[in-house]
C-alpha cells in the first residue's frame, strides 16, 4: 500500500486545539480492510467525570489530532479507561464537552443550542468510534463469521455476500483465516482477541479505543496480539487511543504519550522523552513500579 | 382388598383418555408460560417506571395466590363478566398465567446473568436495540433457562390435577370418575400415580439431556 500524506506527526499544541473539520472521505472497499483517508481528531474540553462522590475526571483537556497514536499510561484509577469509556459511550459525560471532529459526542445542535444528545446522534457519532476490549467481549452465541458480520449487516446495512467477504479479509489480516467458522470458545484468549480487533475494525471505524487489550492474556500470547496492532497501526490512519501496561508497545505504538493521575494529565510527550527522561517525579515513580512489576 | 387385573383392563382406556388431556392442558399451558413469561421479564426492562412497577405487583400477586383459588376465579367469575370459557381452556389460561410468573423470573435472572461486557460490545458495535436483545442477550440468557424451565414443566404436569376443580375430565378426573361408577377406587388412583411417573420419568431425563447440551458453553 502507498504511503498516505496523513502520516501523523507529534502535533503542535496548535495542531492539537483545533480537530480536523473534515468528515473523513472514506474510500476504502472490501479490498482494503484498514481505512485509510483522513480521520477526525479527538478533543476534550474540561471534562468532568464522577462515579458517586468520586470524582474521576476533572475539567480535563486534551486533544488527539486525527490519524494520531496516543497512549495513556497512569496508576489504575487515574481516569484513562473511563476516557475511552467516555468515547464509546458506555459511560455517561457528567460536564464539559468531547468533540470528535467537528462534532460534540454527547451534545447535539437543536435550535441553535447545545442541548444533551438523544439515542440517534449518540447512534451517528458512535459509527466513527471502535473498541477493543480487555476480556474481547465476542459474542459466544456466534461463530467467528457471524461476531464479524453482524455489525456491518444490521448496522452499516452491508450486503451479506459483501459483509461475508469483509470478514474474510479481515481474518486473513489477522492470522486467522481457517477459523471463520469457529465459536469463540474453540478459541485461545489471543485468537479471540485478534478476532475482536478484526470485529472492531469491520465497522470501519475512524478512532480506534484499545483498553488494555493484552492484560488479559498468557504472557506468550501478548507478543502476537501487540505485533497485529503495530501492522495495523503502520498502514492504516485510524486514530488510535490506548491505555496499556505494556511500556515497550507503548513506546512502539504511539506517537504521544499522556500519563495521567487523579484525572489529570502530569506529563505528556512523545514516547522516547516519557520513558527516557520523565521531566515529573510522579511519571519517574509510576515507570518504576511498572517496570518493577 | 386385592387388585382386580380385569378391572384394571376395563378402565384404563378412560384413564389414558384423562391423560391425553392433561398431557395437552400441561403443553398448552407450557407454550402459555414460556412465552407470556418472556412478556413479563421484557416489561420488567422497559425505561417506564409506571410499566416496571405494574408488571411487578401483577406477577407478584398471581405468584402469591394458589392456583387452584385462581382456576376457580377463571372459570366461576370470569364468565360473569362476559369471560365464558370452556372448562379445559380454562384450565390452561390458568396454569400457563400462574407459571409465567414463575418463568418470568427465571428469563429475570438468565438476562441478568449475561456479562456486561456483552452489552458494551453490543453498545460498541452501535447495535440497536432491537438487535441488542434478538441476537446477542436473549440467546445467551436464554441458554441459562433451559435447565429451570425444563423443571418448570414437570412441575406443571403435576399440577395439573388441580384441573379435576373446574371439571376437566383430566386423568385424575377420570380416575374418579370410574372408580365413584363401581366404588373400586384402588386400582384407578394407583393407575394415575403409575402413569404421572410414567410421563415424569422419562420427560425428567430427556430434560437433563439438554441441559447437559446446553449448559457447556
Amino acid at each position: 500500500m502507498p504511503p498516505t500524506d496523513t502520516t501523523p506527526e507529534t502535533p503542535t499544541p496548535e495542531e492539537a486545539e483545533g480537530p480536523s473539520l473534515e468528515k473523513g472521505a472514506k474510500t476504502q472497499s472490501a479490498a482494503a480492510p484498514l481505512p485509510r483517508g483522513s480521520t477526525p481528531g479527538i478533543r476534550f474540553e474540561k471534562v468532568v467525570k464522577r462515579f458517586g462522590r468520586n470524582v474521576v475526571l476533572r475539567e480535563l483537556d486534551f486533544s488527539v489530532a486525527p490519524g494520531e497514536r496516543v497512549t495513556l499510561i497512569g496508576p489504575s484509577g487515574s481516569g484513562k479507561t473511563t476516557i475511552l469509556r467516555l468515547l464509546m459511550t458506555l459511560e455517561k459525560l457528567d460536564e464539559g464537552l468531547i468533540w470528535i471532529g467537528d462534532q460534540t459526542l454527547w451534545h447535539m445542535d437543536k435550535g441553535g443550542k447545545r442541548v444533551p444528545a438523544n439515542q440517534k446522534h449518540l447512534h451517528e457519532m458512535r459509527k466513527q468510534v471502535g473498541m477493543v476490549f480487555q476480556q474481547f467481549n465476542l459474542f459466544p452465541n456466534m461463530n467467528v463469521r457471524r461476531n464479524l458480520t453482524e455489525g456491518p449487516v444490521r448496522v452499516l446495512g452491508v450486503s451479506k455476500d459483501e459483509a461475508d467477504e469483509r470478514a474474510r479479509k479481515l481474518l486473513d489480516l489477522v492470522g486467522l483465516a481457517d477459523k471463520i467458522d469457529a465459536h469463540p470458545s474453540q478459541l485461545s484468549g489471543g485468537q479471540q482477541q485478534r478476532v475482536a480487533i478484526a470485529r472492531a475494525l469491520a465497522m470501519e471505524p475512524n478512532v480506534l479505543l484499545l483498553d488494555e487489550v493484552t492484560s488479559a492474556l498468557d504472557p506468550e500470547l501478548v507478543v502476537g496480539v501487540q505485533d497485529l496492532l503495530r501492522d495495523i497501526a503502520r498502514e492504516s490512519d485510524l486514530t488510535m487511543l490506548c491505555v496499556t501496561h505494556e511500556m515497550h508497545f507503548a513506546k512502539d505504538i504511539s506517537d504521544r504519550v499522556l500519563m495521567f493521575d487523579q484525572g489529570q494529565i502530569v506529563e505528556e510527550g512523545p514516547p522516547d522523552q516519557i520513558f527516557g527522561e520523565p521531566a515529573e517525579q510522579r511519571t519517574r515513580d509510576f515507570l518504576q513500579a511498572v517496570l518493577a512489576s | 382388598m386385592d387388585w382386580d387385573w380385569s378391572y384394571t383392563g376395563d378402565i384404563l382406556p378412560d384413564l389414558l383418555k384423562g391423560l391425553r388431556y392433561t398431557v395437552v392442558a400441561t403443553l398448552v399451558g407450557y407454550v402459555i408460560a414460556v412465552v407470556l413469561g418472556m412478556v413479563w421479564a421484557l416489561l420488567r426492562r422497559t425505561p417506564f417506571r409506571i410499566v416496571n412497577e405494574a408488571v411487578r405487583w401483577v406477577t407478584e400477586f398471581i405468584r402469591s395466590t394458589p392456583l387452584l383459588v385462581q382456576l376457580f376465579f377463571i372459570y366461576n367469575v370470569l364468565p360473569a363478566w362476559g369471560f365464558k370459557l370452556s372448562s379445559l381452556a380454562a384450565g390452561i389460561i390458568g396454569l400457563g398465567v400462574h407459571y409465567s410468573t414463575y418463568t418470568a423470573e427465571v428469563y429475570r435472572a438468565g438476562i441478568a446473568d449475561v456479562p456486561k461486557g456483552q452489552w458494551e460490545a453490543a453498545t460498541a458495535l452501535n447495535l440497536p436495540t432491537s438487535r441488542v436483545w434478538l441476537d446477542v442477550i436473549l440467546p445467551q440468557a436464554f441458554r441459562r433457562t433451559i435447565p429451570t424451565l425444563g423443571n418448570y414443566l414437570i412441575a406443571m404436569f403435576k399440577d395439573s390435577p388441580l384441573l379435576l376443580a373446574i371439571n376437566v375430565a383430566e386423568l385424575l378426573g377420570a380416575a374418579f370418575k370410574v372408580g365413584s361408577d363401581s366404588l373400586k377406587f384402588l386400582e384407578p388412583i394407583t393407575l394415575v400415580g403409575l402413569l404421572f411417573v410414567a410421563v415424569s420419568v422419562p420427560s425428567s431425563i430427556m430434560i437433563r439431556r439438554l441441559e447437559r447440551r446446553y449448559a457447556t458453553n
